[in-house]
């Protein structure tokens, strides 16, 4: 964080130190206030997993997690992140939690050329664990703020209630056995 | 595209940021939840010198009820409100509006204060501050002023707030047992900006509509009341008749504008058919929680 008594000019657009935890591994860098989040990951940090589409908040293809929640990357500056935690597809494929939706989305043939499929898999994630009971149709809203231009949707959201079935039937097993 | 070069302050206290706003007037841009304005500083639609971050502003953070009034903190996001059982209780007007809000990504962020500052005329937040009969509570460095929401928004993304101060908080007089709500827009994809949108409340006396406020969105340069259809419905039980008056007098009063995809005429049209939908939940959920017995089935025709 940067400390009060360090006064930087108020009007200087030159780098300045933040402090963001990326994937679990928290890191000292120095970015330009003008930078958004997803040029500091893919460009400072080489995590080039969330893709830059319209770059103004339309497509969700660069949907991330900050403090665990997703947002689009592009609306994020990366010296707003100072002090939080960012979180890629990288880290979250890597930690094993979206396995299964990632085996949907190959099963059901929900991803064609690849771009829209992080930022896809980042939504469902987060859709996974706040509404694990979520319909059809609730399903289709909140996966709304997701553009692809490959599939025509229905294999995503095919792919998404099939993971939300399968959990579901686990939990309940889990719970009587 | 990629933003201008500016700099950044993220002050911890609010005297800080209403200090920075003083001395920069113009220059400075307030970032609040930053989902409309990162999106016009990419597409260089706004280039400001400074942007002031209010993210670790406690005072602007959190809802409360304080008295009647349920206070909404200027940085308190969509998602906050959504999943909120306060404001299911005593501001459920604006717990069916949310979801209509844009795409859960951008309701992670997004502020309530921020929607109210930017004035969209088709965003939801200023319809239902208007319907609810909010204020606006201001801050400059000379001080707190507090706005009624039917003086607040003057013109297209204009409001009556001055260039020194910012929105602290906004309060809603908490939800009267017989009160009741209605929220829908309609919308050519869920998430985008509303074609046409209705914020309602009315209290139900004797069976009848009484103080209604229809607030619209997405139809005029500025969220607007249709008072004239108001005024028509003040007094009188529902009947098939009485809703086929309001709607031809919404039509008649109501100043719609072309936008990229719907005529002026379209819209009025969607506005009558979006009044009509909005009154049978109103008199539904009325019907629903007070034994209303005495009412006919209405006719569901979509005209």
């Amino acid at each position: 964080m940067m400390s009060p008594e360090k006064s930087i000019d108020d009007l200087s657009t030159e780098a300045r130190p933040v402090h963001i935890t990326v994937n679990g591994t928290p890191g000292q860098h120095s970015v330009q206030p003008r930078t958004h989040l997803i040029d500091f990951l893919r460009e400072d940090l080489g995590l080039k997993g969330s893709h830059l589409g319209c770059e103004h908040g339309v497509c969700g293809a660069c949907t991330v997690r900050l403090d665990g929640q997703i947002v689009r990357g592009c609306l994020v500056l990366a010296v707003q992140t100072d002090g939080r935690r960012v979180d890629t597809i990288e880290g979250l494929s890597d930690s094993g939690a979206i396995r299964d939706l990632q085996q949907a989305f190959i099963r059901h043939n929900a991803l064609q050329c690849g771009f829209c499929t992080s930022g896809m898999l980042m939504a469902a994630s987060e859709l996974l664990e706040q509404k694990p009971r979520a319909s059809r149709e609730e399903v289709r809203e909140w996966m709304s703020g997701n553009y692809c231009r490959c599939t025509g949707y229905q294999a995503i959201v095919n792919a998404i209630c099939e993971v939300l079935a399968t959990r579901q039937a686990a939990r309940i097993e889990g719970a009587t056995a | 595209m990629k933003a201008p070069a500016f700099s950044y302050a993220r002050p911890g206290r609010l005297a800080d940021v209403l200090a920075l706003l003083e001395k920069h007037g113009d220059e400075a841009r307030l970032l609040a939840g930053g989902q409309t304005l990162m999106a016009t500083l990419n597409m260089r639609l706004s280039e400001p010198a400074l942007l002031i971050d209010m993210q670790s502003v406690a005072e602007l953070k959190g809802l409360q009820i304080s008295g009647q009034q349920l206070r909404i903190g200027a940085m308190v996001t969509h998602s906050e409100i959504e999943a909120s059982a306060l404001v299911a209780r005593h501001a459920p007007l604006l717990a069916q509006a949310a979801p209509h809000i844009a795409h859960r990504a951008i309701r992670n962020l997004g502020t309530f204060g921020g929607s109210i500052a930017y004035g969209d005329p088709a965003a939801e937040w200023p319809a239902c501050l208007l319907a609810l009969d909010g204020v606006v509570v201001a801050r400059s460095l000379a001080g707190e002023r507090r706005i009624a929401a039917r003086d607040f928004f003057t013109g297209l993304y204009t409001t009556s707030l001055a260039a020194d101060e910012l929105i602290v908080a906004c309060e809603i007089p908490v939800a009267t047992p017989g009160q009741r709500f209605a929220f829908d827009e309609l919308a050519r994809r869920h998430g985008d900006y509303a074609v046409v949108g209705l914020a309602a409340s009315t209290q139900w006396t004797n069976d009848a509509f009484d103080q209604v406020r229809l607030a619209w969105l997405g139809v005029a340069p500025l969220p607007m009341r249709s008072l004239a259809t108001e005024q028509l419905l003040q007094g009188q039980r529902p009947s098939d008749a009485l809703l086929a008056r309001a709607v031809q007098t919404l039509r008649n009063e109501l100043p719609a504008e072309a936008d990229l995809t719907h005529s002026a005429a379209a819209k009025q049209h969607l506005a009558g058919v979006m009044l009509k939908r909005s009154l049978h939940k109103l008199i539904d959920s009325a019907a629903s929680t007070s034994g209303l017995h005495a009412l006919a089935p209405l006719g569901r025709g979509l005209g």
